[in-house]
């Protein structure tokens, strides 16, 4: 056959781009704790993070445990409800989806899958971790001052987050508003050097249209932020001010007890807008990562290259650009213009169709694929539909005349814990599943494994898609308890009780998990190089899990894109993607002859 | 790292001009930018940044001067300066325009002496143009303080609407710390162009990577997106 011929040249464009030097720790505190190398950088972002989302995870079984028995738990006062759905919810989306996603997952993988030795600026991306944990610790500390932290929902919507009937209001509020100032600046710190190492410096070989799916996801989501968190900025800068120095950006003119306010004159709305500028995209933020990652890790595990890579990547860039064009979807009962409503609607809806893309391409891939229902594989199937159902709910809701009705009601809460709870932490489980044996150079309790999946994945259905129909019912949102009403069924408070039951159960399940992981790091059959047999760039380094520097003394070069499986004509069903082409071996043509 | 000095004479690539040079550039490997090194990216990127930063900060104030009902007071009549007997509107702004322009000036020409190896005449333009900085910073202060002994405060101000106290200290006050970052980093890469860093490639105190002139090119970005943030902020604060 022709594939063996030897004209076969190894072909790679000559390196533009030095070496650099790096910095080589001496000293166990700066190689471990100031660390300057973006692995351990990655594991202390993906630590912190998930050890402050454990906090969230105990305020959704407190919220759970309220509303599924009512007038039964008397330390939780409606006070500490509000604080657990705004704590709840900032934790999630911002200090535990954005951290892990891009300065947990962006920063391990990043370098590694480029081809690079390490962030263009190790030493700002050192600041940005720190910068980040101070920012935790921050928000942490709303617990313990007086008044406690903020009840205002995660929107923090003026005027009432900072008037005195909302709880936190003392200095919950204030340590929030900082802790957010920190994030950004931390975030920003990182993010630069992602996007900067992806743009600048890749390995030889390694052109746009070869980087993996993950590392386009992150790139992309990483420019979302840098873009999409200054509105946020602004806008907590100028509720702290409001907050603080009595300024009436926010504030209109209001009666408080009975009390003239001495602000005036401000507009509530712009802070609506300002923060789903940023809120929107945010959805993205955590999407998009999501996105790459799971299409990688579809190919790998069903030795199918990824159907449509450039549609893949033109959607990615699509989508990053139109979330910047529907941000006032939520705001419909804020009172809009019919026009801007049509407007938004219909930008909402267009996202629909490169979502869409991506969907048909991840089942197309899976297709006739050589599936291997391994733990990081089912939890990647099990996004795939999450995020359908989620993205469905969607396009309810961003139609105006269905979101009026149903807004502010638990129909919101199903959804956006499909799209952006459920959907993206079954991606981090099948990441983390997928990349342990890099990271800790042993595998994981497949057993367990699997009991984590299975446990979580009906639990979350379990636990949400009652949630629409308690929406349905009118049953409404950020509620401590509905009392009786005329139009929620009595059945409403059974199926609560069960939704709530679940919900502990799934959460015992996730000490499953980490136990595997504890364990496993010890414990662990040595995973070898290379378990799941994968083409990408970061299962081929010189050890594992690579040391500093990534390559040991030379630098990959790539020969081809990130999705060789199961070439036709050549004998592994993988062909990594520095391996040279004089070096892929032809298959046995005898043995081709007999399938 | 030494950017340009390695770029492309080889590369084929390279040659093409125009349109068909930038897909050429962006569909090849290593880099995307062919002549900008790591340190000018990430700069251009934080600017960018940056500007979503200040363009929600003037986007915020067009929006609540136009939302509240109270009347804006006249911005040239509360910038004018009593000289002589006579109030001359906005002189003070002018002047500090003036001065940060100029700065703008003199902080091309040690980016230029810079990449000439001129270590003198670069390292003093460069304290000039701090000096112009801080005298910006200086004269802000002095209108900061003319406008608190007037009575006006972020909460409010005896001419009209609250927000004008509350916008102008907020962004005038965000625009001086960029400035004033700004004049900090001025003395310090001058200090090291003085001393000869960037010719013995001395190793950065906290970073420990060797030392370039391009750190004066990179500076001298981040100075003149400054000025130009302040033109905006003239035009829609001050003139407006
Ligand atoms: C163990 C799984 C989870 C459970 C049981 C859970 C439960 C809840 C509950 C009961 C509420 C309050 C509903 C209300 O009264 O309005 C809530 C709100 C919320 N959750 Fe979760 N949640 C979970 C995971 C997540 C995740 C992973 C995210 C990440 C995006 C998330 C984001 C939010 C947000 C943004 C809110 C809204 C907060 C607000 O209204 O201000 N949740 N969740
Ligand atoms: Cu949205």
């Amino acid at each position: 056959m022709a594939y063996a011929e030897p004209a076969v040249v190894d072909h790679a464009p000559p390196a533009e781009v030095p070496e650099v030097e790096l910095y080589h720790a001496k000293t166990w505190l700066t190689k471990y704790v100031f660390s300057q190398d973006a692995k351990v950088i990655a594991i202390q972002y993906s630590l912190t993070a998930i050890a402050i989302g454990l906090v969230a995870l105990v305020l959704s079984w407190l919220m759970r445990l309220q509303l599924g028995f009512p007038a039964t738990f008397s330390f939780i006062e409606p006070a500490d409800y509000y604080q657990y759905v705004t704590m709840h919810g900032m934790i999630m989306v911002i200090y535990l989806l954005t951290a892990l996603f891009l300065g947990g997952f962006g920063n391990y993988l990043i370098p590694l899958m480029v081809g690079a030795r390490d962030m263009v600026f190790p030493y700002v991306n050192m600041l940005s971790y720190w910068i980040y944990l101070l920012a935790v610790l921050v928000l942490a500390a709303s617990f313990f001052t007086p008044g406690g932290p903020s009840g205002a929902g995660w929107t923090l919507y003026p005027p009432q987050s900072i008037l005195s009937g909302t709880p936190g209001q003392e200095w919950g509020i204030i340590l929030m508003l900082v802790s957010l100032m920190l994030f950004i600046i931390g975030f920003t710190m990182g993010g630069l050097n992602y996007v900067v190492t992806v743009l600048q410096a890749r390995a030889r070989g390694m052109t746009l249209m070869r980087l993996p799916l993950t590392v386009w996801g992150i790139f992309v989501a990483t420019i979302l932020a840098l873009l999409a968190f200054p509105a946020l900025f602004v806008a907590v800068v100028m509720s702290l001010l409001d907050r603080t120095v009595g300024t009436s950006f926010f504030m209109p003119h209001i009666v408080e007890m009975g009390e003239q306010l001495p602000y005036g004159g401000g507009s509530p709305i712009l802070f609506q807008h300002l923060f789903w500028f940023f809120g929107h995209p945010e959805v993205y933020i955590v999407a998009l990562p999501a996105f790459g990652i799971v299409s990688d890790l579809i190919s790998t595990h069903a030795r199918r290259n990824i159907f449509g890579y450039r549609m893949m990547v033109w959607a990615i860039i699509a989508i990053g650009g139109l979330s910047f064009v529907v941000w006032a979807h939520h705001m419909y009962v804020s009172g809009m213009n019919p026009y801007f409503g049509f407007f938004f609607a219909t930008s909402t809806l267009v996202i629909a169709i490169p979502t869409a893309i991506k969907l048909y391409n991840w089942v197309l891939t899976l297709w006739r694929g050589n599936i291997h229902f391994t733990v990081p594989m089912l939890f990647c199937i099990a996004f795939i539909v999450t995020f359908l159902n989620g993205g469905i709910t969607g396009l309810f809701l961003g139609n105006v005349s269905v979101d009026v009705p149903l807004s502010d009601t638990m129909f919101v809460v199903a959804h956006f814990h499909m799209v952006m709870g459920v959907a993206p932490i079954f991606v981090i489980f099948a990441a983390i599943y997928h990349w342990y044996p890099l990271i800790s150079g042993r595998m994981f309790n497949q057993a367990l494994g699997l009991f984590h999946f299975w446990v979580t994945f009906i639990g979350a259905y379990l636990i949400f898609l009652p949630l629409h129909y308690l929406g349905f019912v009118g049953v409404p949102r950020r509620y401590f308890e509905i009392g009786e009403t005329g139009f929620v069924p009595e059945s409403a408070a059974t199926l609560n009780e069960f939704i709530t039951v679940v919900a502990l159960i799934v959460g015992f399940a996730q000490v499953v998990f980490m136990a595997n992981l504890a364990w496993s790091v010890f414990r662990g059959r040595v995973a070898g190089r290379n378990p799941w047999r994968a083409v990408t760039l970061e299962w081929q380094t010189a050890e594992v899990p690579p040391g500093h520097g990534n390559w040991g003394p030379t630098l990959p070069v790539v020969y081809r894109w990130a999705y060789a499986y199961s070439v036709p004509g050549v004998e592994d069903d993988f062909v990594p993607q520095n391996l040279p082409p004089s070096q892929v071996k032809a298959a046995d043509p005898s043995a081709r002859a007999a399938e | 790292m030494a950017p340009s000095e390695l770029a492309s004479a080889t590369d084929p690539l390279a040659q093409s001009k125009g349109w068909p040079s930038i897909v050429a550039d962006w569909s090849s490997d290593q880099r995307a930018f062919k002549q900008v090194s790591w340190g000018k990216a990430m700069m251009w990127i934080f600017l960018l940044s940056d500007t979503f930063v200040f363009g929600c900060f003037l986007l915020s104030y067009m929006t609540v001067r136009m939302s509240t009902t109270v009347p804006w007071p006249n911005a040239s009549e509360i910038f004018a300066l009593n000289i002589g007997g006579n109030d001359v509107p906005l002189i003070l702004i002018a002047i500090m325009t003036f001065v940060l322009i100029t700065s703008s000036g003199t902080m091309a020409m040690a980016v230029n002496f810079g990449y000439r190896r001129d270590r003198a005449k670069s390292a003093i333009l460069l304290l000039v143009t701090a000096v112009f900085g801080a005298m910006f910073v200086g004269m802000q202060a002095f209108e900061w303080t003319k406008l608190i002994e007037d009575g006006v405060r972020p909460w409010g101000n005896p001419f009209g609407a609250a927000q004008f106290g509350s916008s102008f200290f907020m962004i005038t006050g965000f625009h001086g710390f960029h400035v004033s970052v700004g004049v900090l980093f001025l003395i310090i890469v001058a200090r090291k162009v003085w001393r000869g860093d960037y010719d013995n490639s001395r190793k950065g105190f906290f970073t420990s990577r060797k030392g370039h002139y391009e750190a004066v090119e990179i500076m001298g970005l981040y100075w003149h997106f400054v000025d130009l943030v302040w033109v905006f902020i003239f035009a829609v604060f001050y003139l407006w």
